[in-house]
């Protein structure tokens, strides 16, 4: 390996590894707030190049169908709630986050998607669909079991994981997609030649982290959800609602999950079932960081990055092997750092 | 014959008559929900039992199935029932290895490292030459069993069965022991285990070990059966598939596994079938079905379906208690020399001194109480003798012998027994076994002595020296209601019944009268009072003055952490500095 292969190597690690950190950063946010291990994440990214490379094509993209499905059920549970406990006043709310809001979106994605807009017209809609499909999951699978130990919420998860899957395949095919790239321009740093995506990718990445940055540190909103997260009945006490925190962090979540599949769809080729390769990397990193720790947690996505770009490099037939198998040490060094047994909650 | 003994002979016959009536799909199908059952009877001891969870465990099916078919491919010489044990050898270690790095942790890492070892092993498996690749490997040899060459189906099909019946009756042995009561113990918390000397990590990757084993026997059979194996059946689908099972069969039972792997064969058979047609193509589709469905049955119930067909059938009698040699008994520690020597105790929670410096000895055969008003640090300083809180500075001795550093399990071993401030009892199992759980160190049997029933001369001590707690308790007539059925002032007896079965020389009660209704607190009362008759040492921490006046020998009383008073409690009742604490000055 020379010196300009390695620069190369180092910049498409870098490349993935941002998008691993936004993951990562998902998948810490949704386990301190809600206890919930965020399987599905994968799926949502999948979901995100798809429902773009479906823009691309003029098409009504099938998370459309979806999100109209989920808002129905969820609609449904909410008059259910509402009629159990005799909570009419805090219905119409409800009826408009679960409800009108998904439907506005879809139905808006439904009309201008034969249009084929520009480029970031189509992200924008992208991300607001994926996005939207967030708190309607939380709403209909977890919300019922909030209180369920971190074991059930996991299996939950996994179906939801193979749920979404399934879904992905009816809704997009088991053809992939991949997106055209942001811009074709290349830029020399030096003996190395950057390209202008890898550059646009890293952008996007920082700026969001810095959103997420604001947002935690300046709202009330993130302020509820940081106070979630250290302490739950304790937030509930002061007047957070585990429901509210809960979509708010799924909403999040699956910002940055659609985020990751916008800027990932033109650098692979993205099938139905991708998704779930791509979130388990961001999984490596989240437990770098202990599940806890935002920046431990996106140094290491990088570090997964990184990897994975040499390791395809050398031993390209055991990339992903190498990849996971990193998760041994870093365990290793996590239960060694243990001095008490943990107890679950 | 019971009605449970009919039924038994009756799913005997029926499972011996299938292959001999059944069209050969069936037989088949019901091939594939026998090599299910075993690794889901696995996970049902692992999740529903001990509370821990593998998405992997198909990756130990596949090592099983690449041991022998490596092997036997490249060795002939060797019989393929030795390659069990080497696939054994393997499992284990492997298991061992994830175990050790993971369950000291939460217990989500198990689960997450088990996902990443189902992919790394199927990416790595279908990588390597030796193995094939992802094309596998083929020309497996049949199995041989006295000469008879198990090449039909249907042959195999007894093999199959007579296995995974062997493992069920194995594990349901295994529930019913000294050391499946541990595990049982593990789910409600490890401290309630720890505290009957229950190595709660150690026992965890026991577990995990033992499942992993099933799996590998259920990968050693489905090479032979197939006589051909590339990686898709390991992969972290089929893992999470096995998970599946053992949820929706009922993760507490051992036949939920059998029903569970019957369902979801059934099921996917079917939508394998109609899906495709109903959808117009091709392609996994049963995985979002068995995702909702599971969605679904979660919601409902964390059971799963098992508790629905165990409600139709006859339940079963609870076996009598048999008279049996008693266990034996630790020395007394006789004279006045202190038993419990706490010197300068001190434990710090970041800035705030819970206990500060604390000071008091307690003599063999004495009940000393421990009150103080609400946050003096009463809990605290229980939570350091017994263990669960490591020490800040200070040294505590018991029988002469510091154990301040000491995991709970190891100061159980040494012979202090507690109880629990809110009651930790295992609701679902009886009054006998919960407190045949405190004679846990009093028992050596380990899990392949249990599993294969050599347990029994043991088993019947410990479940006699049991039912002697209860009767002394005076909670005879519910020696074999569920714990849980009890009304709290019972179970907080049931609590002591406990601790005494583990024949301690301490025994430490964490306000054992709260919460209780008067004629409760009487009846305790009665109980500790025939205690202290017979020479008991007890360390009593209590809110309630009135009730501790009445039993105690002494008392120390604590305020914000440090010692306010000593002396006898008429002494106590009578102490300025006591009323004001208490009070808030007269």
């Amino acid at each position: 390996m020379n010196f300009s292969i390695a620069l190369l190597l180092a910049q498409d690690g870098i490349t993935n590894g941002a998008i691993y950190a936004l993951l990562a950063l998902a998948l810490v946010l949704v386990f301190t707030v809600t206890r919930v291990i965020f399987v599905p994440s994968g799926e949502f990214v999948a979901y995100g190049t798809l429902t773009l490379a479906a823009l691309q094509l003029g098409k009504a993209p099938g998370t459309v169908g979806l999100l109209a499905g989920l808002a129905v059920v969820a609609g449904a549970m909410e008059v259910r709630a509402a009629a159990r406990d005799q909570a009419w006043a805090r219905l119409p709310g409800r009826l408009v986050r679960y409800v009108a809001i998904p439907v506005a979106i879809g139905a808006a994605v439904y009309l201008l998607a034969p249009y084929r807009l520009a480029l970031p017209i189509q992200i924008a809609l992208t991300l607001a669909i994926v996005t939207a499909l967030g708190p309607l999951v939380y709403r209909v699978a977890y919300q019922p079991l909030a209180e369920a130990s971190v074991l059930v919420l996991l299996i939950v998860s996994v179906a939801v994981h193979l749920t979404m899957t399934g879904l992905g395949l009816w809704f997009f095919g088991a053809e992939g997609s991949r997106t055209p790239p942001f811009t074709s321009a290349t830029f020399r740093l030096g003996e190395a030649t950057v390209s202008g995506q890898s550059l646009l990718v890293l952008l996007f990445s920082l700026l969001l982290i810095a959103a997420l940055y604001v947002f935690f540190d300046r709202t009330l909103y993130g302020k509820a959800l940081r106070a979630t997260a250290l302490n739950r009945v304790g937030a509930r006490l002061v007047g957070i609602s585990p429901g509210l925190a809960g979509s708010l962090t799924f909403t999040l979540a699956a910002m940055l999950c659609a985020f990751s599949g916008v800027l990932i769809g033109p650098i692979t080729t993205i099938y139905y079932d991708s998704g779930f390769l791509v979130s388990l990397k961001g999984f490596v990193g989240a437990i770098i960081g202990g599940l806890a720790s935002y920046p431990l947690a996106a140094a290491g996505a990088l570090l997964v990055g990184l990897l994975e770009s040499f390791s395809s490099f050398w031993a390209s037939a055991f990339k992903e092997v190498i990849v996971f198998t990193l998760i041994i040490p870093v365990l290793l060094w996590r239960s060694l750092s243990t001095h008490h047994h943990e107890e679950d909650e | 014959m019971s009605a449970q003994r009919g039924l038994l002979c009756a799913l005997a016959v029926a499972l011996f008559a299938a292959p001999l009536l059944a069209p050969p799909f069936w037989v088949t199908l019901l091939n594939y929900v026998g090599l299910y059952s075993i690794v889901a009877l696995g996970l049902v001891l692992l999740t529903g039992v001990a509370g821990q969870t593998s998405f992997g465990q198909a990756s130990f099916v596949g090592i099983g199935a690449y041991t022998t078919a490596y092997l036997s491919l490249n060795y002939p010489a060797i019989s393929p029932w030795l390659n069990l044990l080497v696939g054994f050898a393997l499992t284990a270690l492997i298991a061992l290895f994830l175990g050790l790095i993971t369950l000291r942790m939460k217990g989500h890492y198990l689960p997450l490292a088990t996902i990443a070892w189902g992919i790394s092993f199927f990416y790595l498996f279908g990588n390597l030459e030796t193995l094939g690749g992802h094309t596998g490997l083929s020309g497996i040899p049949a199995l041989r069993f006295f000469g008879l060459e198990l090449r039909n189906e249907r042959y195999f099909y007894y093999l199959i069965w007579v296995v995974a019946l062997a493992c069920l009756w194995m594990t349901h042995n295994l529930l019913d022991s000294r050391p499946g009561r541990a595990v049982r113990a593990l789910k409600g918390g490890l401290a309630m285990a720890e505290a009957f000397g229950v190595n709660a990590v150690r026992l965890k990757i026991v577990v995990f070990v033992y499942a992993a084993a099933l799996a590998c026997v259920s990968g050693w059979l489905y090479a032979h059966l197939q006589r051909f194996i590339n990686p898709t059946p390991f992969g972290l689908n089929q893992g999470i598939e096995y998970l599946f099972m053992a949820v929706v069969g009922g993760a507490g039972s051992v036949w939920g596994a059998v029903v569970g792997a019957t369902l979801i064969t059934l099921l996917k058979q079917v939508l394998q079938d109609a899906l495709p047609h109903l959808l117009g193509r091709e392609g996994n589709f049963e995985v979002a079905v068995f995702g909702v469905l599971m969605i679904l049955l979660l919601q409902r119930t964390r059971d799963g379906v098992w508790p629905w067909f165990a409600r139709l059938l006859p339940q079963p009698l609870p076996r009598a208690v048999v008279p049996a040699t008693p266990l034996v008994k630790r020395d007394r520690v006789r004279g006045d020399r202190p038993l419990l020597v706490v010197d300068r105790a001190r434990k710090e929670f970041g800035g705030l001194v819970a206990v500060n410096d604390l000071c008091f000895d307690l003599r063999a055969g004495e009940i000393l109480g421990l009150i103080g008003p609400n946050g003096a640090g009463k809990s605290t300083m229980f939570n350091l003798i017994s263990g669960a809180l490591p020490l800040t500075r200070g040294t505590i001795r018991f029988n002469g012998e510091a154990i301040g550093s000491r995991q709970p399990f190891e100061i159980a071993q040494r012979g202090i027994g507690r109880t629990f401030q809110h009651v930790r009892l295992i609701p679902a199992m009886s009054v006998l076994d919960n407190v045949a759980l405190g004679a846990y160190l009093r028992g050596h049997a380990g899990v392949l002595r249990a599993a294969l029933r050599l347990d029994r001369g043991e088993e019947a001590r410990a479940k006699a020296e049991a039912a002697a707690q209860v009767e002394r308790a005076g909670l005879l007539e519910y020696l074999h209601a569920p714990a849980g059925s009890l009304p709290l002032g019972k179970q907080r007896i049931v609590e002591i019944a406990r601790a005494l079965a583990a024949d301690p020389l301490l025994l430490l009660l964490d306000e054992p009268a709260a919460g209780l209704r008067y004629l409760e607190k009487q009846e305790l009362a009665a109980l500790l009072h025939s205690l202290r008759q017979e020479g008991m040492t007890i360390l009593l921490v209590e809110h309630d003055m009135e009730f501790v006046m009445g039993i105690t020998d002494r008392l120390v009383v604590m305020d914000f952490g440090e010692k306010l008073a000593e002396g006898l409690p008429g002494e106590i009742q009578r102490n300025p500095a006591v009323l004001e604490a208490y009070l808030g000055g007269v």
